[in-house]
């Protein structure tokens, strides 16, 4: 695709416009920023992500998903204000994340060790990893706050912080899960994945791009299933105090 | 009160605070308050709405912690002992006394199981009949409960743990008479055959004068009136005569 033709797609950034102009939505200053940030980030990641592939030099490609680590990090962080520590929590947890998935699938050569693929499968993987971690965060809280009775009533009773909260805990985690689960049903049926039809546009084979695909499939689901318990077993001590004793969470 | 008579020498107070104070947000809830509870007796303890009555119990159970002042547990400080031996040894029932998911039996079932031992049936039917419940309740959703039934559970989840202190957060509140009776002549009997010290929040006064042998009443965080009945009704305090009266509720 040229420059040139690139341009045309800006059709698609005028009819938002146009919506927003006639019926007064007041979002056409939003549309704009929108517009002009994707364009900047993503003409800046692509020279980025040139430098580095023809690089192929390790440290190149460990800024690189460092770089989207902290992304994540600062991104997810708001969201989890209400518990103590929640940068280093997230961070940790990208971390793991990452390095098990790359360990299987460099140690195992599912995919070749080149630059082109550790940091376009990172990207997948901390990006859903943050979702994650935001939709886990917002229900956890949500859960404690809602089931505060309960859970003071088991820390009455004698229990500790973890007996008191194990309920709310196990279904924030289940609850974060489900919409992973969910798309996974109904992909190829109901959505074609971007990744699968950016292959298949680019013309790869199409066999070839689903077996790519169902790589990616089952790794944001172990990704999924990582994210929430190891982000819910390191942040459910900081909701208490050293006396064991729930505090006030202040749910967005 | 000074810690010379707030210390293990003191061995007929269940509970001692000292100049205890609480608050959430820069707002004093507890307000330097210094009294005791006495060992195997009832207190009533009786106040005004928003007097800071619940907010003392979850104090004495270890749920919050004071900003100031010491609470003594039979001589010790409670600081000193585990969050989870205080809750254990002071247990509390709270007025809304809220059931787990699960059958009566997993109520019951729950202090014992949280310390990683299981409830036989020998022993839940005999808990049933300590608080006067039929043993055909104990397959019964926990939550389909009569009020007064529920907080018969209530106690008896508490007494599970062999607490020797029991805190009552007005339980029976919203309970009609003759379920009120009930837990009233429960609690007198248990204060009587166990020996186990009540500290009874009530709002009601007649219940005040019915089941309590000792006094605690609070009004506005302070604790204006401690002593025998004959103290409560001579209180030179003005919030406690209008109280008394009925007038301040």
């Amino acid at each position: 695709m040229s420059w040139m033709t690139l341009s045309l797609t800006l059709i698609f950034v005028f009819i938002p416009l146009l919506l927003s102009k006639t019926l007064n939505l007041g979002l056409e200053r939003d549309t704009i920023v929108a517009a002009l940030r994707s364009t900047v980030q993503l003409i800046a990641v692509g020279f980025v992500l040139k430098f580095v592939f023809d690089s192929e030099h390790a440290v190149f490609i460990m800024l690189m998903v460092l770089l989207m680590i902290v992304a994540a990090v600062q991104n997810a962080r708001h969201k989890g204000k209400a518990i103590k520590g929640i940068t280093w929590k997230l961070f940790v947890t990208f971390v793991v994340i990452e390095v098990l998935t790359q360990t299987v699938l460099l140690g195992l050569h599912i995919v070749p060790a080149t630059a082109q693929y550790i940091i376009s499968l990172s990207g997948m993987v901390i990006g859903n990893s943050m979702v994650l971690a935001i939709l886990f965060i917002n229900r956890f809280t949500a859960e404690v706050e809602t089931h505060r009775d309960e859970s003071e009533l088991i820390l009455s009773l004698g229990g500790t912080p973890k007996q008191s909260i194990n309920r709310q805990l196990m279904k924030s985690i289940q609850a974060s899960m489900i919409p992973t689960i969910e798309s996974q049903k109904t992909i190829g049926l109901v959505q074609l994945p971007g990744m699968m039809s950016g292959q298949i546009i680019a013309g790869a084979d199409p066999v070839q791009a689903v077996q790519f695909q169902l790589l990616v499939v089952f790794l944001l689901l172990s990704t999924a299933a990582m994210t929430s318990v190891l982000l819910g077993f390191l942040s459910y001590r900081s909701l208490f105090t050293e006396r064991m004793q729930l505090m006030k969470i202040d749910v967005e | 009160m000074n810690l010379e008579t707030s210390n293990t020498s003191t061995p007929s107070c269940a509970l001692v605070l000292d100049c205890v104070s609480y608050g959430v947000n820069h707002t004093d809830i507890i307000k330097k308050v210094s009294g005791q509870f006495p060992t195997g007796k009832i207190t009533a303890l009786i106040g005004p709405s928003g007097a800071g009555k619940t907010t003392l119990l979850k104090l004495c159970n270890g749920l919050i912690s004071p900003i100031e002042g010491e609470i003594y547990i039979d001589g010790k400080r409670i600081e000193e002992q585990s969050p989870m031996s205080v809750r254990r040894h002071v247990g509390i029932v709270l007025q809304n006394s809220p059931m787990v998911q699960g059958t009566v039996q997993d109520n019951l079932a729950l202090p014992l199981q949280l310390r990683g031992k299981t409830l036989s049936d020998e022993q839940a039917i005999a808990t049933m009949d300590r608080v006067g419940l039929p043993s055909s309740l104990l397959t019964r959703d926990a939550r389909e409960l009569s009020g007064g039934q529920k907080q018969k559970v209530s106690i008896a989840r508490t007494l599970l743990n062999q607490s020797k202190i029991l805190l009552l957060d007005e339980i029976t509140a919203s309970l009609d008479p003759s379920s009120r009776q009930e837990i009233e002549d429960l609690i007198v009997k248990l204060n009587e055959t166990e020996k186990i010290t009540i500290v009874w929040i009530t709002h009601n006064l007649e219940q005040a004068n019915r089941i309590g042998e000792y006094f605690w009443v609070m009004v506005d965080g302070e604790l204006r009136e401690e002593g025998n009945k004959e103290d409560v009704n001579a209180s030179e305090d003005e919030d406690v005569k209008r109280f008394v009266k009925g007038v301040l509720s």
